[in-house]
């Protein structure tokens, strides 16, 4: 193996822009954090850093003794589990049959789904339609008008694409049927890309923000989002107003840190350990796209 | 064919069909509900663009509505008569070109830094890290950035004080807004667009590396003669991606970034179309921009696409 010519200044002037890309990803959300968990003296004498002052857990008794935040929590949650149960059913509908070479009709269908990628209505026409079908201001309208992404439809393809069409063959000679080669073959061996679209229709229902301001009225069907962004406006609108040489009170400034926080949280936990899945997936759908 | 005169090979393709649709009827099956979805949410929409040409009217049905005057272009001169569009449609192409200017390389080089990276569990931590703000909502990035941004309370400024400048107004003032939008844009997605350019660094043959080395190639000539040729297809590929979305607008970011001290440059056009169509009511005028919008950006993509295609690249199609 010949030994490059490269330095090791270089290496290690590499690794310490690489390292202060780390601290400019990690230090805002160290911030958060310890504003959520400092005492309100420390933040209006602005000590808070990178370090809780004053370590209190207040902030986050108080969010969650707020019925509304706690329950906007469990709402979202539930949202998004049906939003990935009715999401994945209806990609794999459509992306599995779509692999058949042999069915009839299948270059029309393909392009009448791709259509949509290139050109949508627009939000008011939906937003009408949505009028029209009674759906405004009920839960369903967070789950169905987008519940099948055509991006989302076609890196699950692909994959169904990479499994042998030998396999498929075989079972059809034995006399399987389309469903239960789907269900006995391709999804026990797509795992992969099941779990990768899957994160990416949770993260897109949990951080799922403009269809619930502009199709749902209903405070008590707010996602945590919407309740987010209200609330943060409501402190923030007081801020701007007064602008400089007016530091809102140290509490809010900490419960401001701790409803961000309990809307980040779960999403942080989730995407490390599906980091090795959504590579592929991500490739794929930006090629794709 | 012969097939009306021939009974025989009639009742050959009557067999044939119903053994293929025995065979294959529950893949149509599967198929109805995702076309029934794409037939009610994607296109019966589409008939309700031709409110961008009628007076809307709450008890008739689109079809019903009468015509627009100015031969049904009413609204369209409307819109673009309307100052606050014209500031968004001026604010939308701003944002979206530094977005291109700023944003869309910082990727390709974050992807060559990680390229030349040596130490592996360091690589691999950094792109954990830079993944992550892709995973936020802007909602919340809207939320972090106000903290650490704020003027006196922020972590930035606070920093600064101590070094003894001046605060900066990041989001409070119209100019500093406008980059502190940028960036934030680049923060977020930098990380995780790295990814498809690493997917292309991949296949670049390792050889190509040493035999540079031997000839005496230095880390910037490889970068430059090796691995960004390695990029190019993937680059052109986005890079019209990019074009065709110059007028497309992003609702989640201007909305959660805004506030009232810079309104003048965070309205853009799916803003617009928001506050004036469903908070207004005026949807004929927000349709009719909101189809001026989507027409747009498919002729950029397609001009963009053939541009690529003249000059030798591969294109998105």
């Amino acid at each position: 193996m010949v030994k490059t010519k490269r330095s090791k200044a270089g290496d290690l002037f590499v690794a310490f822009l690489c390292f202060l890309l780390v601290l400019a990803c990690l230090l805002p959300m160290l911030n958060i954090a310890s504003r959520s968990l400092s005492s309100a003296q420390a933040l209006i004498r602005n000590e808070v850093t990178i370090w809780p002052k004053g370590f209190t857990l207040e902030a986050y008794k108080a969010v969650l003794s707020d019925s509304k935040y706690t329950w906007s929590l469990v709402w979202t949650a539930y949202l998004t589990v049906i939003g990935v149960i009715v999401s994945m059913t209806m990609t794999t509908l459509c992306a599995y049959p779509l692999i058949y070479d042999k069915l009839k009709g299948r270059r029309f269908i393909n392009g009448l789904i791709l259509l949509t990628m290139y050109f949508n209505a627009g939000t008011i026409p939906t937003y009408l339609l949505l009028k029209d079908l009674k759906l405004l201001n009920r839960p369903a309208v967070l789950v169905i008008p987008y519940c099948l992404s055509v991006f989302n439809m076609i890196i699950m393809r692909s994959f169904f694409y990479g499994i042998p069409d030998s396999l498929r063959e075989s079972a059809e000679i034995d006399g399987a049927g389309p469903v239960r080669i789907l269900i006995n073959i391709y999804l026990p061996l797509s795992k992969p890309v099941i779990a990768t679209l899957s994160l990416f229709y949770a993260v897109g229902r949990w951080n799922g923000f403009s269809d619930a301001l502009m199709f749902m009225n209903k405070r008590e069907y707010y996602p945590i989002q919407l309740l987010l962004y209200n609330i943060l406006k409501s402190i923030t609108s007081i801020d701007i107003q007064t602008q400089e040489g007016f530091t809102a009170p140290g509490l809010t400034q900490s419960l401001q840190a701790a409803t961000v926080m309990f809307a980040t949280v779960p999403i942080l936990f989730a995407y490390p350990w599906l980091q090795r899945y959504f590579i592929h997936g991500a490739t794929l759908g930006a090629i794709k796209g | 064919m012969t097939a009306i005169a021939d009974p025989l090979s009639k009742k050959k393709k009557i067999i044939r069909t119903r053994n293929y649709l025995k065979k294959y009827w529950t893949l149509y099956a599967m198929l109805l509900l995702p076309i029934v979805y794409f037939i009610i949410f994607k296109y019966i929409p589409m008939t309700y663009i031709q409110i961008a040409f009628k007076k809307y009217s709450i008890v008739k049905s689109p079809w019903e509505m009468p015509w627009a005057g100015n031969h049904g272009f009413e609204y369209f001169i409307k819109a673009f008569s309307n100052r606050d569009f014209l500031f968004a449609l001026r604010n939308t192409i701003m944002l979206n070109f530094l977005d291109l200017l700023v944003g869309f390389p910082a990727p390709i080089i974050l992807a060559i830094l990680l390229n030349e990276l040596p130490y592996k569990r360091f690589k691999r931590f950094t792109q954990t890290v830079a993944y992550m703000p892709h995973f936020l909502s802007w909602i919340i990035v809207s939320g972090l950035a106000v903290q650490l941004l704020a003027p006196t309370s922020g972590l930035i400024n606070i920093v600064l004080n101590r070094l003894g400048f001046g605060s900066i107004p990041f989001l409070n003032d119209s100019a500093h807004w406008v980059w502190t939008y940028v960036l934030l844009g680049v923060w977020k997605s930098v990380g995780w667009n790295t990814i498809i350019y690493l997917a292309a660094l991949t296949n670049i043959d390792p050889q190509l590396y040493e035999a540079a080395a031997i000839d005496g190639a230095g880390r910037l000539r490889s970068i430059w003669h090796i691995t960004l040729p390695g990029l190019r297809p993937t680059i052109i590929t986005l890079l019209i991606l990019n074009l065709g979305r110059i007028l497309g607008s992003e609702f989640d970011r201007p909305y959660a970034l805004s506030n009232n001290l810079v309104n003048n440059v965070s309205n853009v056009i799916a803003t617009f179309i928001y506050t004036n169509g469903i908070r207004g009511l005026q949807f004929s005028l927000t349709t009719a921009v909101g189809l001026f919008q989507s027409v747009v950006c498919v002729i950029f993509l397609f001009a963009a696409n053939a541009l690529a295609k003249k000059f030798g690249e591969r294109g998105v199609w």
